[in-house]
């Protein structure tokens, strides 16, 4: 097996957490000094290998990794191009990729002291793993959520409450994604002493974007060793949904040394990318600015307003995107497309028919570009789509559509 | 001007012995005219420094009072252009009341450091205080604002220490803001006897008045503040008089509410201005 060392050019973010122009550390005063404190931990623990140790035998025994990497056979044979493998991140624990930085997280947060996790959650899978991590880690714990993502993912509001969390519903703006954290950072400042707040994504202030992707990259890496098992070699391209950008990134990073590589991100078209404030595609449909600790890519008016954007999942429903992603668009070296709302929810049944897996309709956004992606590449060749969740979630969420548009997805 | 704005403002009231009330309103809340009549007002009324919210979509150290004004200013269609054009009008009239204006950094960004720098110049603005923007990340607006003249206005907090004291100091100009309370604007108390020896602390790293602002709401309080602190910041309690205006129909003229605004103000002032005065006796 031709296993090729791993290359190790890359080494974005800065000391300043910059990813070139993107990142870096925007939070009010009264944040600064945890933010610091976050910072130096995070650089201890990284260094520490009886962390890593801890992390990787919760990854074995409670999130049950490595996840399979599944050949999908008979979607790749109704798209007819390139191999099409499928990373089964919604085979872990509690059903979505959220879980690895879950883990991550939670071991720093009992690492630094604290006695309480704060968190936002759109589609509520970042909610049920912060939820389960703190049930298993018996810390107390509160879910920001907006109040419309609290009405369409109903089961994982309840799963949270079975775990002993609390779901706060956010009313501000349109209650989704960007209000549940604006309302958990105010409960940051307000409550500095004892709080460790557990961001469910790649996005953020320094030190997140790339403590989240670290603790996602167990994705990529995996991959990584399972393709060259199966395939002894590696894959052409990789594709995964974006919504903060997390598990992309994880599958994203260990690849990005190698320009054989295409890196694929799926980004939410809503009703189409030229609907005003309708769409989620903040590199596609946003420019530059600084929202939630970071500059990035955002969804906004020609004011400097944000935008709230528009998506039929809950999970990519958020008007910005990690930093690193912005850096990769902007240099290159990843290529970002779009999935409109029909889309997603036609492969979400492709899905279903084809491979007797219910995706998550997050997911459903990579699908629907994988097999353009497969046809691109070409026979002989490899794809591997990140299936970052599964779709009981959102079951709800497909029916009332279907409802609404006479059940045209089951034909 | 400008920055010299800020410094006789604060020397005339130190020779007088009495500490400055800062009033804070939202830009367009609950529409421009009514901005601008409460603004015409604030001086008679007491205030010696005006913070001019300017509306965000996103703001995240706000308490509820301030997360509703910025929405109802964006609701009536604020524009950053119209925040400047009430700047120039108030200058207009009023050569001596310094405004500083307050904001979150998007909107900032969107405009570049350099035309927002020199529009707030322009239309006789004096400083800028932007909630997320620690030191670390605000080299290059300091830049912009000093090539204007324009103050850039320091945070420091209850969570500030000694060593990031210092870094918050380095380019601040005009005064500091400390934030009394850890939490957002408008919900906790300030305790002005708990905050005491972090003002004089304060004060003497950056060498610069110290004004407190985030948990102040009623005279007594603003009185207890205005004894240990340079200037007493005022924002959720006067925003509540205009939230109460925005539900009555007649905006602005012929409206009784308006006045309460600026009653509440005058209240507020003489709290301040008299609060150390009642100290001798
Ligand atoms: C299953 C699933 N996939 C993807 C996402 C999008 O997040 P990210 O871009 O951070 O992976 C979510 C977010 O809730 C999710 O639940």
């Amino acid at each position: 097996m031709s296993d090729p060392v791993l290359r190790n050019s890359y080494s974005q973010p800065d000391a300043k957490g910059r990813f070139g122009q993107f990142g870096g550390l925007y939070v009010p005063e009264t944040l600064m000094p945890l933010v610091l404190e976050l910072t130096q931990a995070w650089h201890d623990a990284k260094n520490d290998e009886t962390f890593w140790a801890e992390y990787h035998s919760l990854m074995t025994h409670f999130v049950g990794r490595p996840s399979p990497l599944y050949f999908a056979e008979r979607m790749t044979e109704y798209f007819g191009g390139a191999k099409i493998y499928f990373k089964r991140e919604e085979l872990n624990h509690t059903g979505a990729h959220k879980i690895n930085n879950c883990i991550g997280q939670i071991l720093l947060a009992k690492r630094m002291g604290r006695t309480r996790i704060i968190a936002e959650t759109g589609a509520g899978q970042h909610g049920v793993a912060s939820a389960t991590v703190c049930a298993r880690f018996d810390l107390p714990c509160t879910v920001y959520m907006g109040a419309t993502d609290v009405e369409r993912q109903k089961p994982n509001v309840f799963r949270m409450q079975l775990l002993g969390t609390t779901v706060s519903p956010v009313t501000n703006g349109q209650g989704t994604l960007k209000d549940a954290m604006n309302e958990a950072l105010r409960d940051w400042v307000t409550n500095v002493h004892d709080t460790y707040y557990m961001i469910g994504t790649a996005a953020g202030m320094h030190p997140y974007p790339e403590m989240v992707r670290e603790f996602q990259t167990v994705i990529g890496k995996e991959t990584r060793t399972q393709i060259l098992e199966r395939e002894g070699r590696l894959p052409d391209a990789v594709i995964a949904c974006v919504g903060g950008g997390s598990n992309a990134i994880g599958m994203f990073h260990p690849f990005i040394d190698y320009d054989t590589v295409k890196l694929v991100g799926v980004e939410a078209a809503g009703h189409g990318l030229d609907v005003y404030n309708g769409h989620a595609s903040s590199l596609n449909g946003g420019r530059p600015g600084v929202l939630h600790g970071n500059r990035t890519y955002l969804l906004q008016d020609d004011d400097g307003q944000i935008l709230e954007g528009h998506s039929i999942s809950a999970g990519l429903d958020y008007p910005g995107i990690g930093p690193e992603h912005a850096y990769l668009f902007d240099t290159g070296r990843a290529r970002y497309v779009t999935t409109t709302d029909e889309e997603a929810l036609a492969a979400f049944a492709l899905t279903c028919k084809l491979e007797g897996i219910i995706p998550a309709l997050e997911s459903s956004h990579a699908i629907a570009r994988v097999g353009e992606l497969a046809k691109e590449v070409g026979k002989g060749g490899i794809v591997v789509l990140n299936l970052s969740g599964r779709g009981d979630k959102d079951i709800a969420t497909v029916a009332k559509h279907m409802g609404e548009t006479g059940a045209s997805l089951l034909s | 001007m400008s920055v010299a704005r800020i410094d006789r403002r604060f020397a005339d009231l130190k020779a007088q012995n009495k500490s400055a009330f800062i009033a804070y309103i939202m830009a367009g809340d609950p529409d421009l005219e009514t901005t601008f009549e409460i603004l015409k007002g604030l001086p008679a009324a007491g205030a010696d420094i005006i913070e001019l919210g300017f509306p965000f979509s996103d703001p995240m150290a706000e308490g509820p009072t301030i997360q509703r004004a910025a929405e109802r200013s964006l609701a009536a269609g604020t524009k950053l252009r119209d925040v400047f054009m009430l700047v120039k009008r108030f200058r207009e009239l009023d050569q001596d009341t310094p405004i500083i204006l307050m904001g979150y950094m998007n909107p900032v960004e969107f405009l570049g450091y350099e035309r927002f720098a020199q529009t707030a110049a322009e239309a006789g603005a004096d400083g800028l205080i932007v909630v997320d923007c620690p030191p670390e990340e605000a080299d290059a607006l300091t830049d912009a604002l000093d090539a204007n003249d324009i103050a850039l206005i320091r945070l420091a907090t209850p969570t500030t220490d000694a060593s990031r004291l210092r870094t918050i100091v380095k380019r601040t100009r005009g005064f500091i803001y400390y934030v009394s309370v850890a939490g957002v604007t408008g919900v906790k108390a300030v305790d002005a006897d708990a905050i005491a020896d972090q003002v004089v602390r304060v004060r003497e790293a950056a060498n610069l008045p110290v004004a407190v602002g985030f948990g102040i709401r009623t005279p007594e309080s603003a009185a207890s503040v205005a004894r240990i602190a340079d200037a007493a910041v005022v924002g959720s309690a006067l925003v509540d008089e205009i939230a109460a205006l925005a539900q009555t129909k007649n905006l602005p003229e012929n409206n009784p509410n308006r006045t309460n605004v600026l009653e509440k103000a005058a209240i507020l002032a003489n709290a301040v201005h008299s609060a150390r005065l009642a100290e001798q006796v």
